[in-house]
């Protein structure tokens, strides 16, 4: 159990080689669930390593506890890992497999016993002690391989993408039970993913990273509603954020944006009003879930007539694409009000949920922290089942 | 449609095939068929006879003169063969080990000149390695060849290690790393129990090398030291006397058996080792 800082933490494989990791800073409290996530070649499976201790970082300290384990091998950071890959010691049983840290670091025999029943007792893997990896499923050697990394009861777990080779039903099935079984052992996590959901559903603290850098770093709640920018805003939500480029206007005093169906316009007023953001290119960012259909009871919201060129049932929810100024953009409605292919419908939305991004750096314009989450969720789901 | 069970039509084609292998078989079978004959043939025989015909009198005297006579030498060579393949082997292993699964700046570099120790012929050693032997006083040793051979069986024994530890994924060490296990534990502990399939195609590559080694035999070794296939050419080009062929051929069964039980036994691994894909983590 420990708290786990990194102070500007930097990588690289060489002088003259790009970073692979750029002044990095988190840190999290005792028992807290941290996700790095972010698109392959990011720069988080080093960071993984670098925290491990199986790849040096060539600049900042990496603190567990009051302890700076910058210079430590891995054995002596007290740390266990699970791998992608399980790495499960091929010619050993399960029950060597567990065994093997805990004879290594000379407990007694008795110890170990005792350990290794715990263990096994909570994952459900008695039956499989005997057996050899090569005779497990890939959902039990998963859990094998987190049964050696408990065995230890070390102050930080790491996952490495242990989720990914797993089938998509084991997969739903296992992350629930990771999360269980975080929530029981209150165990300092840092699991790695590409996957944007695990990221949401596990974590207490997000870290999105692109090219070596955390683009932002805060709680699932606070990634998904205030993206930091436009790479966040894309990368984290399924289907991903719509974006429309366009150019805002002022009307009336107020900034406003317009908007086009090809069969209708209308005008989004902004929420915020710095005079710079008048004329300049910017993109419009709307979650498909904040889209809505339109109805009597939210009078005064800005809504547009728009053709529906595709729609994509997906059970929960119906995926409705129309087009607003000639970009495609994704509505997730409930699939009892949705239309078909080429009806016009109304869609309505909340100028308060419009993000705004700088169309050439990408970075969010306007302040952070603005929008209300829950309030505006449970509206938006409340209109689109009506 | 014939289904998946038919049993297979005797056709013309598979008649040629398999008079083919038959006929493939037989002409790699004729030398050791005469072999056997000749060795087991009194001397009247041989010069009555053909190569192919029955001995009329079975008689193993060639076989108990030409043990009498190179087993001395038998023995030279499994002192010979036996530490070099062990040795050779071993570091080897600790060489594939380190150059695949801890590498260092240069360690690519590092294995594509020891690579070069497989290409080179063995003739232009001759020279530096007898001055070698004679300063480090070994010259016409046994144990001048086990260093001979040790060091020229590097370069291959490394490379089958390293090709195989390759192809095992890093994250096994690294596990094993997070572990607490260190250089020596984790070579002992996870990755030689996962090497049977290379150490057997390692040992027999090794053993019929050095077993079947002439050169470096004839040069570095002299009298009492030298290896059976020195011996055995020594027996056949005598000059002196009546030509024994049942001995020589005796003897060139004794000389070449060894290497045939070494397959016999460990053919298998040899097989498995040479194809063995991706080792499943």
């Amino acid at each position: 159990m420990a708290t786990l800082e990194l102070r500007n933490v930097n990588k690289t494989y060489g002088a003259g080689l790009p970073d692979t990791l750029k002044n990095i800073e988190l840190s999290i409290k005792d028992g807290e669930f941290l996700i790095l996530v972010g698109p392959s070649g990011c720069g988080k499976s080093t960071l993984m390593n670098c925290i491990a201790g199986l790849e040096n970082i060539t600049g900042g300290a990496i603190m567990i506890g009051d302890q700076d384990v910058s210079g430590m091998s891995p054995k002596d950071r007290d740390i266990a890992m699970v791998f992608q890959s399980y790495a499960l010691y091929p010619t050993m049983s399960v029950r060597e497999n567990i065994e093997f840290g805990l004879k290594i670091r000379k407990m007694s025999q008795a110890d170990i016993d005792a350990e290794v029943a715990r263990v096994a007792k909570l994952l459900q893997i008695e039956h499989l002690l005997n057996r050899k990896p090569g005779q497990l499923s890939g959902g039990q050697q998963q859990r094998v391989a987190m049964g050696r990394a408990l065995a230890r009861r070390p102050k930080i777990y790491l996952f490495d993408e242990p989720l990914s080779n797993l089938d998509a039903k084991l997969r739903v099935e296992m992350r629930t039970e990771m999360k269980l079984m975080h929530q029981r052992l209150k165990t300092t996590t840092v699991y790695v993913t590409h996957d944007q959901i695990e990221a949401m559903t596990l974590g207490d603290k997000v870290a999105v990273m692109k090219d070596g850098i955390i683009q932002q770093f805060g709680t699932p709640k606070e990634i998904y509603n205030d993206p930091a920018n436009q790479f966040v805003a894309s990368f984290i939500g399924s289907p991903p954020m719509n974006f429309i480029p366009l150019r805002l206007q002022r009307k009336d005093g107020r900034l406003v944006a317009l908007l086009d169906s090809g069969q209708a316009r209308c005008e989004l007023p902004m929420s915020m009003s710095d005079a710079g953001l008048e004329d300049r290119e910017v993109i419009l960012g709307l979650r498909p879930e904040q889209i809505m259909l339109a109805s009597g009871d939210s009078a005064g919201m800005p809504t547009i007539r728009a053709e529906v060129q595709v729609t994509e049932p997906t059970g929960p929810d119906t995926l409705v694409f129309v087009t607003l100024n000639e970009s495609k953009v994704c509505c997730r409605l409930a699939p009892d009000v949705a239309p078909a292919v080429g009806e016009t419908l109304t869609l309505q939305f909340d100028p308060a949920k419009v993000l705004l991004f700088d169309a050439k750096t990408g970075e969010r314009l306007g302040a952070l922290g603005k929008s209300k989450p829950e309030q505006g969720m449970g509206n938006v789901t409340r209109l689109n089942r009506n | 449609m014939t289904s998946l069970a038919a049993k297979p039509s005797i056709s013309l084609s598979r008649i040629a095939i398999y008079a083919v292998l038959i006929g493939a078989v037989l002409i790699y079978l004729v030398p050791l068929v005469v072999m056997l004959l000749t060795s087991f043939k009194s001397p009247e025989d041989i010069g009555t006879g053909n190569l192919l015909s029955w001995p009329t009198e079975v008689t193993a005297i060639g076989w108990v003169k030409a043990w009498a006579t190179v087993k001395g030498y038998f023995l030279n060579s499994i002192l010979i063969t036996v530490p070099a393949v062990l040795i050779s082997t071993a570091i080897g292993a600790l060489n594939g080990y380190v150059l695949s699964m801890w590498r260092f700046r240069g360690s690519q570099m590092f294995f594509g000149l020891l690579l070069f120790g497989c290409f080179l012929p063995f003739q232009t050693v001759l020279l530096p390695a007898s001055f070698t032997l004679g300063k480090m006083g070994l010259a016409s040793t046994t144990t001048g060849l086990v260093f001979i051979h040790v060091v020229y069986g590097l370069a291959f024994t490394t490379l089958f290690f390293r090709n195989y530890y390759v192809s095992i994924p890093d994250a096994l060490v690294k596990a094993a790393r997070l572990d607490g296990a260190g250089f020596f534990t984790i070579f002992r502990r996870i990755i030689l129990p996962m090497s049977t399939p290379i150490i057997m195609v390692c040992l027999i590559w090794q053993f019929t090398q050095i077993w079947n080694d002439f050169l470096f035999g004839v040069v570095f070794s002299s009298g009492d030291s030298q290896p059976i296939t020195v011996a055995l050419n020594n027996l056949v080009n005598t000059s002196t006397g009546v030509k024994e062929y049942n001995v020589d051929m005796a003897a060139a069964m004794i000389a070449g058996l060894p290497t045939l039980l070494v397959y016999v036994v460990a053919g298998k691994y040899f097989v498995r080792g040479l194809t063995a894909g991706a080792v499943k983590g």
